[in-house]
């Protein structure tokens, strides 16, 4: 039987998978938007499971949602990565160090 | 049994959307020929719907069902929203058309960013306002990143998008985790619930702490504030003037939403988070802006200071802090718009009057913005009699009142260090000579409109009392 924890806590790890990735990640802006998506999918996770243990609805919607704006989201940030990529020639992280100071 | 949904209380929304949808075909019909007209329209656009929130003034509710309010503080956020966006479309439209940037998509974005900024002030449930949020950061983004042959912009759209999603997605997670626990995403049920759940804190400030992280990103609140500097580097002047005006109002109806209509039985826990944000945003913002060269970097860091300010009132956890805060969010817009059409103002073809060093010897052949420009920044160090320095009372003695001695007391030292990178620009201004010819190319309208703007800063300095008791109003 796998009880509500469980899933939180799989949430809980996916979560933390992603926020790890963003922070050690210091090579490929793309393995960054995947880590978002991922966080976005580990919140989606925590919603799911709650909504069927709470018995109500309104989680799932909020998921459908969440999933919607994830896609806009991933589109506006890979047309943003192919511009940086048209001036930078680069998708390295460390070589975003115009802006410092 | 299906019911319809009151849509009168929505009605300055579903105007600047149908009006979105009309101005984005106008600009994919008329292509870059009719830019003036695409301008001309959103201009009214957005004054057509601060009379529509001006004339709905009054009554209130709940609506959608219950998804959506409609209330005082939600009237005057919205009403100072589009017209904050009226004043900032008018001071950027020169230097965007100096740049080939005024392209219609640019007033696409714009009105579809403040659509997602009055959604944010009138959501009364989780989903609306992530949803409000969303719009309102990805026209943002795209904005940063409309000059697209700059590497710096589209830097900083880079990084923008990076922090903004992590924003998101730790303002879901804490969402997921209060909805699991108090079993509603409607903003009063919660409220209810946590007033009567018991034994929950500890989960529920877990909960909690990941929407401030959220909160804390969009405010650009230290230790979050990473992205705020460099997006207000890089963008163009025009779309920093965008970013930091009205954004921070909607953002601030965020707070108050979540942490006041919401969670106010977790004061004692969001309490000493904010305390933490709060000090640590004045002092970093303070000191960090003393080594900056480049003004819209050091106004970043200028903004990261307001923000410790403006949370001040809000941790105090009472109806006059509250009312503080708002004063003081609509008094920093107020000099923001000021400041940053300053910049835009001086700026012209191929210079931008980016640099402190810009600004030396301005008084020489601009004597009034010279003037115009001291009076700001007096105002943002917090000199009396002008606005800056009410605001900053109001919010300290908020804070006295509830007995928090120490974190008045950093407010006070902090704004003092603060003072001595406003003062640079002044002395800059008055006693240096001039690097440039100053010229002034903008119309004569936007002089006048940037004039009466920055003097408004010094008659409410003088004469805080009717927006002060319009504050409080909202709060009783």
């Amino acid at each position: 039987m796998i009880v509500l924890s469980d899933y939180l806590i799989l949430a809980a790890l996916l979560f933390s998978l992603s926020v790890a990735g963003i922070f050690l990640n210091r090579k490929n802006i793309i393995i960054l938007l995947m880590c978002i998506e991922l966080m976005l999918l580990a919140v989606n996770l925590n919603f799911i499971a709650f909504s069927h243990f709470l018995g109500d609805p309104a989680g799932q919607v909020f998921v459908f949602f969440i999933l919607t704006v994830a896609a806009a989201e991933a589109a506006i940030g890979l047309a943003i990565l192919v511009v940086l990529f048209r001036n930078l020639s680069t998708i390295n992280v460390s070589d975003l160090d115009r802006l410092k100071g | 049994m299906f019911q319809v949904p009151n849509m009168q209380f929505a009605l300055p929304e579903m105007f600047l959307l149908g009006m979105a949808c009309v101005i984005l075909l106008l600009v994919a019909f008329t292509g870059v020929r009719r830019v003036e007209w695409v301008y001309g329209l959103s201009q009214l656009t957005l004054l057509s719907t601060a009379l529509i929130i001006f004339w709905s003034i009054g009554d209130g509710g709940l609506t959608f069902a219950d998804t959506y309010v409609k209330d005082s503080l939600s009237d005057l956020l919205k009403l100072s929203i589009c017209l904050v966006n009226v004043l900032v479309l008018l001071y950027s439209s020169a230097y965007l058309k100096a740049r080939q940037l005024m392209q219609g998509e640019f007033y696409v974005l714009a009105i579809f960013a403040t659509l997602g900024m009055l959604i944010m002030v009138s959501a009364y449930h989780f989903l609306t306002l992530y949803l409000g949020l969303e719009l309102l950061s990805l026209c943002l983004y795209a904005m940063v990143a409309m000059q697209r042959d700059s590497a710096v912009a589209t830097e900083a759209a880079m990084k923008y998008f990076i922090l903004g999603a992590i924003a998101s997605g730790m303002l879901l997670y804490g969402m997921s985790i209060i909805y699991g626990i108090t079993g509603s995403l409607a903003l009063g049920e919660v409220a209810a619930a946590v007033s009567m759940s018991t034994g929950n804190e500890t989960i529920l400030s877990f909960g909690l702490v990941f929407l401030i992280i959220g909160i804390g990103f969009k405010f650009g609140a230290v230790p979050f504030h990473m992205w705020l500097p460099d997006v207000y580097h890089g963008a163009p002047t025009a779309m920093t003037l965008f970013i930091a005006a009205a954004p921070k109002i909607a953002a601030f109806a965020m707070l108050v939403r979540l942490l006041v209509e919401g969670l106010i039985d977790l004061h004692s826990h969001w309490q000493d988070m904010l305390i933490m944000l709060a000090v640590l945003s004045m002092i970093v913002g303070n000191v960090v802006a003393i080594a900056q060269t480049n003004l819209k970097r050091m106004l970043a860091y200028s903004t990261i200071s307001h923000v410790g300010f403006l949370l001040m009132g809000v941790l105090s956890g009472t109806q006059e802090g509250f009312a503080a805060s708002l004063f003081y969010t609509l008094i920093y817009a107020l000099m923001t718009l000021g400041a940053f059409g300053m910049i835009l103002l001086l700026s012209r073809q191929g210079y931008e009057a980016e640099n402190i060093e810009d600004f030396k010897g301005l008084s020489r052949k601009q004597p009034w913005f010279a003037l115009m420009m001291m009076i700001l920044m007096f105002s943002m160090a917090g000199i009396p009699p002008l606005a800056g320095f009410y605001a900053k009372l109001l919010v300290i003695k908020s804070v006295i009142d509830v007995d928090l001695l120490s974190v008045a007391i950093v407010a006070v030292i902090t704004s003092v260090i603060g003072a001595f990178y406003y003062l640079r620009v002044i002395k800059v201004m008055y006693f240096d000579k001039p690097l440039v010819e100053h010229t002034v190319t903008a119309s004569s309208l936007v002089q006048i409109i940037l004039s009466a703007n920055i003097l408004m800063v010094l008659g409410l300095g003088l004469f805080p009392g009717m927006l002060m008791k319009i504050c409080s109003i909202v709060f009783v």
